[in-house]
């Protein structure tokens, strides 16, 4: 199908690209890498009057260290973001996870920004910054505010961005000394996760000190199995990980679809979540 | 003496002429077609599964820029007749009225209520949105038992009654009897779930008229550019003489091309209107509501048996989704699963009954395998449950009831001959290759374990029925044309060779096998032989390609057309060597006198003669060219078993296919490698019916499946290598022993996935997982059984 | 209109085009490229693969506006002086395809595999190409061509 017709921009500079946004309000579209977007372009889901094409402001990719934390530009690629050591060092879930990210020519030009501002639960990577604790950096005309996570993601394709504001880093804790997996579970390889499990895990002493869960497409946004990594912290076999891991689908509120009852996967959920538990601290 | 090719063509893996413009990108699909004025059509749908229109006011569109015409199904109703159903399975069949435009009423969520033509495709589909209607609701009609009660609502209400029709079939002794006397029976419930072909090109079709003459040529990416001459003609009205139907390269049908769409007719018409040039190209999720779907049965099936596992009867009670209209073939497609059900067994009592019934859902018909399929899965799962209920192993059960080879030619129940076969050494060969003992002893293993992760086989022991086909039988089944295939040989006066085919390939590799046929008859070279196909003005004469036909019926037609060649070039090759016919020897293309080594003279040689005819015998006119039209005796009958072996994980119920491995009896061979390319591909498509796809409505009647992202077309992530082998018994109803390969993976793999997830979980209590074996769905069999 | 400059298989072309017109339609529709098919509306089926600047995308998925100062690589590209590649010899040799309509797409796919890794196994293939749908062949022989243009050891026919 094809596209409805749109005005276009190009800015240059995140200052050009949000006083873009600003003058356009609610009718624009911020194009990043477009593996979202122009799908629902040519489906005629979305029928933007402008469409603002972030792609040449260099200052959104890359990454970055600040001290204990590690910085992404938006607009650094999911080819980008799976092979940056840097990533792979601090962030090696979230480069774990990316790789699962569609195929490889959509992840050529699919960006970690796009993939957090889109706000699908669906998508694997909300999901796995949500357990990173990560922290997303909006330029808006009144300047920068940082968002963490767990308030980004507001409701389904609902970010916390302003018409007027764009995303321009994300921010995440080093996770060195953490171990992790993403469990993904689809029903083919380009499919959406029906269910995903995002885990960290830091040990100590043979036990889980400590975890983090990320649930994608558990609910309207992505969610932490909070009753989960409660249980988990102090687990310390096999038995006491999947008894921890059965509250994992505590607070979710999964959806109807095609590929899933709402039943399947909060249980998917309490197996995946052990799955991921225990391959990240390496006890399966 | 030229230099001339030794080798027999055929049964060697010739690469494909076909390839080099396809991997170079030097194709010529239809979508591809440019010519100056070109006009670009796109059609406004329904978004309602059935509704009354109210109003229609298509002059906004008019507004719009570049667009050039805009008409509703009113405006076209003139000169534009209703598509049609070749196939009236029987005398009181319910044949409604399918305008390829809506007039009144929309039936299925996207038949087409408007159609907009503009200067270039963007236009077009802008257009589509300034359009205005206004609909009625009508109650949708997606239930096939609901829809035949008292009072349903009506897809068709002039119609009075949503059944299209019932067919009966009855052999052999009484069913009711047999069972009387059966010591075991097992009946089943089987759900075919509606599939989407998914043809890799979308459909296109370009119309260039020459308004002067009332001329005019359609290019579309069919399978039947000669049926659809003959159809277009019907319903436009445009005399067939004055139409030129061109199959360009086109990528992939599976019976999704073996159509007469109302696209095909409604560029016409605005062509005709507008005596431009148009075109129509779909888009992929368009094509998912407007391009006819496949399978869409409920399949009631029993058989009767012995203690010891010996068939007495069969009896097959089938509701069979039509969708809202009745397209080229719809209503045949589960006829031809109506003589499969016996398969490949022997039985005293057979009982088939069909009902078609209207729903208001895209309309479906012709699918790779088209009703055998069907009936495969449905025979195959039963076998599998008989053996269960008799605690006989799968292989076993079917080893009690298949024909034994030396029994060929044998009468199926159904009242096919099958003409050869040997079900024993296909069975023997797959269960090695597949290391069917080791595996069972493994699966017993995990099962006394309670291993999380179970380990399924499954077998399917298919034959099919291909080679459409006999044009009597056709006639018995009031199909409404035959089944014959033409072909020509043309040698050049330079002594190269034109084949023309009227079979339509569409990926099946024609041009390079019809080329190893005639090759091998005529002693030419491989490469001087061009293969001409898909056009009428080129190939005027044709059935097309469908139904594994194009080898058994088109292959044998040139078989035999570069046989008349030689005979015709005997007469002039005696001639001129002043010998008598009965003493020339024809090898690797020259003819030689028996005993006089030295006089010869080749076949090129020859083909020059006549064209100068300076030389000819007398009487004998100036041409060794031959044509041929072959009306086939009987079907060929393939065969083959294929074993699957899956990993179920009971705890998230997802399958894993761990290997597959099958034996299939193709007859002779012409090419190895294409045979093995067919293969691959149908085992795909049918693991894909049995685990991942299926076209889901909603309550309303909306196609929720309706894209590419939500229909789940497996990748190579997704599929696992095959282990293909072969046996051979040539096929007694042709000349070559060919059988035919085109649907055989798909008939036979579907089973084969599915009772093997079956098997994995049958200890614990699961005797049937629905398709597709979903994930989910086998994880609710696990725990409902379990509860 | 926008005006846009890109390079496709070594020609420079400067053309006004819509915002919204897609790489696809701007390479077929504009530049007569029709070597690069489309064969879905979703990203799925990754037909319309081509390289920009050394990278694969799916060409309905990006707006011609997007590879403006770009350069396109389409499988009408590959072939030098009517050579072909690796890749497309063993595609034939290895009848990796069918219908061939989705060849241009997987072709383009593989290329970009075997240029990040020159020695995939036959799991890494499939991986690569989870992108590239195709209906006709099952893929196995897709494998062994992409297999065998990295040069390695492929069997010759499977069927035994």
């Amino acid at each position: 199908m094809i596209p409805p017709a749109f005005e276009y921009a190009r800015p240059t500079s995140v200052d050009e690209a949000v006083s873009v946004l600003a003058d356009a309000g609610e009718e624009a579209k911020v194009l990043a890498g477009g593996q979202s977007l122009l799908p629902l372009l040519r489906l005629r889901l979305a029928f933007p009057e402008l469409v603002v094409d972030v792609g040449r402001i260099p200052e959104l990719r890359g990454v970055r260290e600040d001290g204990d934390t590690l910085v992404i530009g938006a607009l650094t690629t999911h080819h980008d973001v799976i092979r940056d050591p840097l990533v792979r060092r601090h962030a090696g879930l979230l480069a774990e996870a990316t790789a699962t990210v569609a195929d490889p020519a959509v992840r050529h030009r699919g960006t970690l920004g796009g993939s957090l501002a889109h706000a699908d639960p669906a998508g694997d990577l909300p999901a796995v910054v949500l357990a990173l604790d990560g922290e997303m950096v909006v330029a808006g005309p009144s300047g920068r505010r940082t968002v963490p996570a767990r308030d980004f993601f507001v409701d389904y394709l609902q970010s916390a961005l302003a018409p007027d504001e764009l995303l321009v880093e994300v921010r995440v804790p080093k996770t060195d000394g953490w171990s992790y997996h993403y469990e993904k579970f689809h029903r083919v390889a380009q499919a959406w996760a029906i269910v995903g499990v995002a885990a960290l895990v830091r040990r100590d002493d043979g036990r889980i000190a400590e975890a983090r869960i990320g649930l994608t497409n558990m609910g309207s946004t992505p969610l932490r199995a909070t009753a989960a990594e409660e249980a988990l912290a102090g687990a310390d076999g096999l038995d006491a990980v999947a008894r921890a891991c059965e509250a994992a689908a505590e607070g979710t509120r999964p959806s109807q679809d095609l590929s899933a009852s709402p039943e399947y996967r909060e249980h998917l959920a309490r197996v995946l979540t052990r799955r991921a538990v225990l391959t990240a601290g390496g006890m399966g | 003496m030229t230099d001339q090719a030794v080798e027999h063509e055929v049964g060697r893996s010739r690469l494909r002429k076909e390839d080099a413009r396809l991997i170079t990108g030097q194709t010529n699909w239809t979508d591809n077609i440019q010519v100056a004025g070109l006009l670009h059509l796109a059609i406004l749908r329904s978004p309602m599964a059935h509704a009354r229109i109210t109003r229609i006011d298509v002059s906004p569109a008019l507004e719009r820029p570049g667009v050039v015409a805009a008409f509703s199904g009113a405006d076209l109703a003139e000169g534009l007749g209703s598509l049609p159903c070749a196939w009236p399975v029987t005398e009181d069949i319910v044949l409604p009225d399918h305008p390829p435009v809506a007039v009144d009423e929309v039936r299925y969520a996207g038949d087409p209520v408007a159609v907009v033509v503009a200067r270039d495709r963007y236009a077009a589909a802008d257009a589509l949105e300034a359009i205005e209607v206004d609909y009625d609701p009508l109650p949708p009609v997606l239930d096939l038992e609901a829809a035949l009660a008292e009072g349903a609502p009506l897809v068709h209400a002039d119609k009075g009654t949503n059944r299209c029709y019932t067919w009966p079939l009855a052999t052999g002794g009484s069913f009711e009897s047999v069972r009387q006397r059966a010591e075991v029976t097992v009946k089943r419930r089987y759900h075919q779930q509606r599939l989407i072909p998914n043809a890799m090109e979308p459909r296109a079709v370009v119309v260039t008229p020459l308004a002067a003459s009332g001329e005019y040529t359609v290019y579309s990416a069919t399978q039947i550019p000669h049926i659809l001459r003959i159809m277009l003609a019907v319903v436009t009205g445009i005399p067939e003489q004055k139409l030129r139907v061109v199959a360009p390269d086109v990528g992939g049908g599976f019976g999704s091309k073996l159509q007469v769409y109302g696209e095909e007719a409604l560029a016409l018409a605005v062509a005709r209107k507008l005596g431009r040039p148009v075109k129509w190209t779909e888009s992929r999720s368009e094509g998912y509501l407007a391009t006819h779907h496949g399978r869409g049965m409920i399949q009631d099936i029993e058989v009767a048996a012995t203690r010891e596992g010996k068939l007495l009867g069969l009896k097959v009670d089938l509701l069979a989704d039509m969708g809202a209209y009745l397209m080229l073939v719809t209503p045949g497609i589960p006829l031809l699963g109506a003589f499969m059900y016996p398969a490949i067994y022997k039985m005293d009592a057979y009982e088939f009954n069909c009902t078609g019934v209207f729903t208001t859902r895209t309309p479906t018909d012709a699918y790779r395998g088209a009703g055998r399929p069907e009936a495969t899965f449905a025979i195959e799962r039963i076998m599998d449950e008989l053996a269960a209920e008799l605690g006989l192993d799968p292989v076993e059960v079917r080893r009690r009831n298949w024909i034994r080879h030396e029994e060929f030619p044998y009468t199926s129940i159904a009242g096919l001959t099958y003409d050869s076969g040997n079900y024993e050494a296909a069975t023997e060969k797959a269960l090695a290759l597949f290391g069917y003992d080791d595996l069972r002893a493994e699966q017993r293993e995990r099962t006394e374990r309670g291993a999380p992760v179970r380990l399924g086989i499954g077998v399917s022991t298919y034959t099919e029925m291909c080679g459409l086909a006999p044009s009597r039988v056709l006639r018995d089944l009031r199909y409404a044309a035959g089944g014959w295939e033409a072909a020509s040989i043309r040698m050049l006066p330079t002594g190269k060779v034109e084949v023309v085919t009227g079979t339509s390939p569409h990926g099946q590799g024609h041009e390079t096998c019809w080329s190893q046929i005639a090759a091998d008859v005529l002693g030419v070279p491989f490469d001087d032989v061009e293969v001409l196909h898909g056009d009428t003005q080129a190939a005027p004469q044709g059935m097309d390609t469908y139904g594994s036909r194009s080898l058994s019926v088109g292959g044998e037609a040139v078989h035999r057309a570069a046989t008349k060649v030689v005979e015709k070039a005997r007469k002039v090759a005696a001639h001129l060597l002043e010998a008598s016919e009965q003493d020339l020897e024809f090898t690797n293309g020259v003819f030689s006198v028996k005993g006089s080594p030295e006089a010869h003279k080749s076949i090129q040689e020859i083909a020059f003669e006549a064209f100068t005819s300076h030389d000819l015998p007398d009487g004998v006119e100036p041409s060794i060219n031959a044509e041929t039209l072959v009306d086939p005796e009987n079907f060929s009958y393939p065969h083959g078993t294929h074993l699957c072996a899956v990993e179920v994980d009971t705890e998230t119920g997802r399958t894993r296919i761990r290997s597959y491995v099958c034996v299939d009896d193709v007859g002779r061979v012409v090419n190895p490698m294409i045979v093995e390319g067919q293969v691959h591909g149908g085992i795909a498509q049918g693991i894909a019916q049995a685990l991942y796809e299926e076209a889901v409505y909603d309550a309303e009647g909306n196609l929720v499946s309706g894209t590419m992202a939500d229909y789940l077309v497996p990748s190579a992530a997704d599929l696992p290598d095959f282990v293909t082998g072969r046996t051979e018994t040539p096929a007694a109803s042709n000349s070559m022993g060919v059988k035919g390969v085109g649907e055989a993976g798909t008939i036979a793999s579907t089973p084969a996935v599915v009772n093997a997830v079956v098997d994995a979980l049958r200890p614990l209590g699961v005797h049937d997982v629905r398709m597709p074996c979903t994930p989910e769905r086998v994880w609710r069999a696990v725990k409902e059984a379990s509860a | 209109m926008t005006h846009i400059k890109v390079n496709v298989d070594g020609t420079t072309y400067e053309d006004d085009v819509e915002p919204r017109l897609l790489l696809a339609h701007y390479l077929r529709d504009r530049l007569g490229l029709t070597g690069t098919p489309i064969g879905c509306d979703t990203s799925n089926c990754g037909a319309c693969t081509v390289d920009l600047d050394g990278e694969t995308v799916k060409s309905c998925s990006v707006l011609a506006v997007q590879a403006d100062g770009g350069t396109v690589t389409t499988v009408q590209g590959l072939a030098k002086d009517g050579e072909w590649t690796a890749l497309q010899h063993a595609f034939h040799e290895r009848h990796g395809l069918q219908c061939g309509y989705c060849t241009p797409g997987m072709i383009m796919a593989a290329r970009d595999l075997l240029s990040e890794n020159p020695h995939p196994t036959s799991d890494e293939v499939r991986q690569a190409l989870e992108g590239n749908l195709c209906r006709c062949t099952g893929y196995q022989n897709i494998v062994r061509a992409v297999l065998a243009a990295s040069g390695q050891q492929v069997p010759e026919e499977a069927t035994a």
